[in-house]
């Protein structure tokens, strides 16, 4: 039972122990589409939240292996096969003196992955979104914490879900609009 | 603060004491307000704008050197035979090594768990950047006409079909600076998002609101976006780490590899990165003093905070003294008659006041950091961190100029002393790096908030909240 425009409810909690508590309890009450909002990182919240590991050090790690194959092929590509010279009578595939520039290319894609991936997994920019409707909203960057359960789950029915927030301690609970 | 055992409990390193990194009578709200009232209060204070107009006054002096290089060619600066490599380099590894704490702090620390990183960091990893800026002027602008140097420097297909000489390390210079200069920016912007979107929702005035608010790219504190954010950031404390050992190791390189006297030693990689982490806690200690004292956040960067720095100094000076006497036992023992005559030159030739001072500076001075009550005195400490940071100048002195101005024959022996365009560039980079700081702190939170809300106590709830 949901209403149209609706984006789901939100709860908002003035401890973190009270998010905590509450997002577990809506995780065990079998709600799936729930987010947590809260000033800086919880590791407690991520566990009660059940997030698995993240997929970026895969990512990371994809980056720098094509890192450290651009950067050591752009030195045997260029010093040894498009413009062979003899430098001080070393050999065209200097392996010790190219290791230091694919190292940096290595370090350099796997941090520009790192932080691209980060971006893109968590789907930023993102200049629009519903829950920044939540008047009080602005206080989930400075000392307030956010539950918010999805208009979209399965079991959600606008006055029952209400109620049920309600009853994890919650200060308030207040319609998201869409 | 009494009930702070909960976070100690879940440190790994030795018991955490928040007490001591945080005033007491702090919590999530208090911190925001303290951090963004900084930068969003309407009225700028008057201190400020007479800091601004000073060094925005010396950063005319790079402007200046500039200009002349530019225009009558780079033979206004110093450097000539046998003295080929001046001011420019010089003071490309000075910034460059002072950018180093920077990095250290905000990404080794970060790994080994040290809880009184968080205030510091923020401000530590914008002088990385500015230092790198700074640096970055010299190789650029010895060029002499640096419209042409991306083909010398950038492996880029250009018409002539030439392409740099990856066997030297001027090469590996540019991929490591390069590399650098983008890795610190990202790691300090990533740092900086959270704090960005809580500047959105405090600002009053909707252009800033805006501007924030694009900058912020739409953080909203969502548990699934930290979790993330996390991994990132310690995959890039990761990367940063071996990114900021390689990149001093590249500059030594840059002697290392060179068959001169005083350059060539298997010494050098360590040495440099040493010397650069000291030079770079002088720096921080230098900007974190006034800071501290002018915006009255003596209760964030806290006298642990100092005494800390005070302590890094101290080890990383001894590491760096360690140097020094392995030069001097090096050239000894190698019997090399060219090194003999190096280290003997240094200290009793025509530059022999160049070598005591940095001595002095770097050696002597930094060992009165032993005493509890030097190291925990704050004029003190300023006083130390400007001294060392004149020793370390001194110290590529002597490297570069003192080690090239008597060559293999006397016949090639030389003088070397900076010009008037020498010190105005080094000068007007003084005034382009504290010029940056000031409005870095006008601008952006100069301690990151979300990190000192994670070491307030009760921040991590307990689990067994059933």
């Amino acid at each position: 039972m949901t209403k149209p425009g609706l984006y789901g409810l939100m709860a908002e909690f003035s401890e973190p122990a009270g998010l905590v508590t509450a997002t577990r309890k809506v995780r065990e009450a079998g709600y799936r589409k729930v987010d947590a909002f809260s000033p800086y990182p919880m590791e407690a919240l991520s566990e009660a939240l059940g997030l698995h590991h993240s997929r970026l050090p895969l990512l990371v790690l994809i980056g720098g292996v094509t890192g450290l194959i651009a950067g050591y092929g752009l030195e045997y590509w260029a010093a040894v096969i498009e413009y062979p010279m003899n430098v001080g009578g070393r050999p065209f595939h200097s392996v010790p003196s190219f290791i230091p520039p694919a190292f940096e290319t290595t370090i350099l894609f796997a941090a520009l992955t790192a932080v691209l991936g980060m971006l893109a997994l968590n789907g930023l920019p993102e200049p629009y979104h519903p829950v920044f409707n939540v008047p009080t909203f602005a206080l989930a960057t400075k000392d307030r914490f956010f539950l918010c359960i999805e208009a979209g789950d399965p079991k959600f029915d606008l006055d029952r879900t209400w109620s049920f927030m309600m009853s994890l301690g919650a200060r308030v609970v207040c319609e998201v609009e869409q | 603060m009494a009930e702070s055992p909960d976070i100690a409990k879940d440190a790994t390193s030795p018991p955490a004491t928040p007490d001591l990194l945080v005033g007491p009578g702090h919590d999530f709200a208090t911190v925001t307000a303290k951090i963004s009232s900084i930068v969003l209060q309407r009225r700028t204070p008057w201190g400020w704008w007479v800091g601004f107009a000073v060094s925005f006054g010396l950063l005319q002096l790079l402007l200046f050197a500039i200009v002349n290089l530019l225009f009558r060619g780079i033979g206004v600066w110093g450097p000539n035979i046998p003295v080929g490599w001046g001011f420019d380099i010089l003071n490309f590894v000075w910034w460059i090594g002072i950018g180093h704490a920077g990095t250290l702090i905000s990404a080794i620390l970060l790994l080994l768990r040290q809880p009184w990183r968080t205030s510091i960091n923020r401000f530590a990893e914008a002088m990385t950047l500015f230092a790198v800026a700074c640096a970055a002027f010299y190789p650029v602008f010895h060029t002499g006409r640096p419209w042409l140097a991306v083909y010398w420097l950038m492996p880029y297909p250009n018409t002539m079909g030439l392409w740099p000489n990856f066997r030297s390390p001027i090469i590996w210079d540019v991929f490591a600076v390069t590399t650098y200069a983008t890795v610190s920016f990202m790691f300090w912007f990533v740092g900086l998002i959270p704090d960005l979107a809580t500047l959105r929702d405090r600002a009053r005035s909707k252009p800033w609101k805006i501007l924030y608010g694009t900058l912020a790219m739409g953080w909203r504190g969502s548990a699934r976006h930290w979790h993330n954010y996390d991994t990132a950031y310690v995959l890039l404390a990761g990367l940063a780490t071996p990114l900021v050992i390689s990149v001093h190791t590249v500059v030594s390189f840059d002697f290392a590899v060179g068959m001169v006297p005083g350059w060539h030693a298997t010494i050098f990689p360590p040495y440099f990165v040493a010397g650069a982490i000291y030079a770079g806690f002088a720096m921080v200690l230098t900007i974190s003093i006034p800071l501290r004292k002018f915006y009255g956040l003596e209760d964030f960067i806290t006298m642990k905070h100092l005494e800390n720095m005070a302590k890094v100094m101290l080890a990383t000076g001894l590491i760096v003294a360690y140097g020094y006497m392995m030069e001097a036992f090096m050239a000894w023992y190698s019997a090399n008659p060219y090194e003999r005559f190096m280290i003997w030159n240094r200290m009793t030739g025509p530059y022999w006041y160049m070598y005591w001072a940095l001595i002095f500076c770097n050696v002597i001075a930094p060992n009165t950091l032993w005493i509890k009550n030097l190291r925990t005195s704050v004029p003190y400490l300023f006083l130390i961190s400007l001294v060392v940071s004149v020793g370390m100048w001194l110290e590529r002195y002597v490297i570069i100029v003192v080690s090239l101005h008597r060559d293999f024959l006397p016949s090639s022996w030389g003088m070397y002393s900076g010009t008037l365009y020498d010190w105005s560039a080094f000068i007007g980079t003084l005034g382009l790096f504290v010029t940056l700081l000031f409005l870095f702190v006008r601008f952006l939170p100069a301690i990151s908030i979300f990190e000192m809300r994670t070491i307030l106590p009760g921040a991590e709830p307990e689990e067994d909240k059933r």
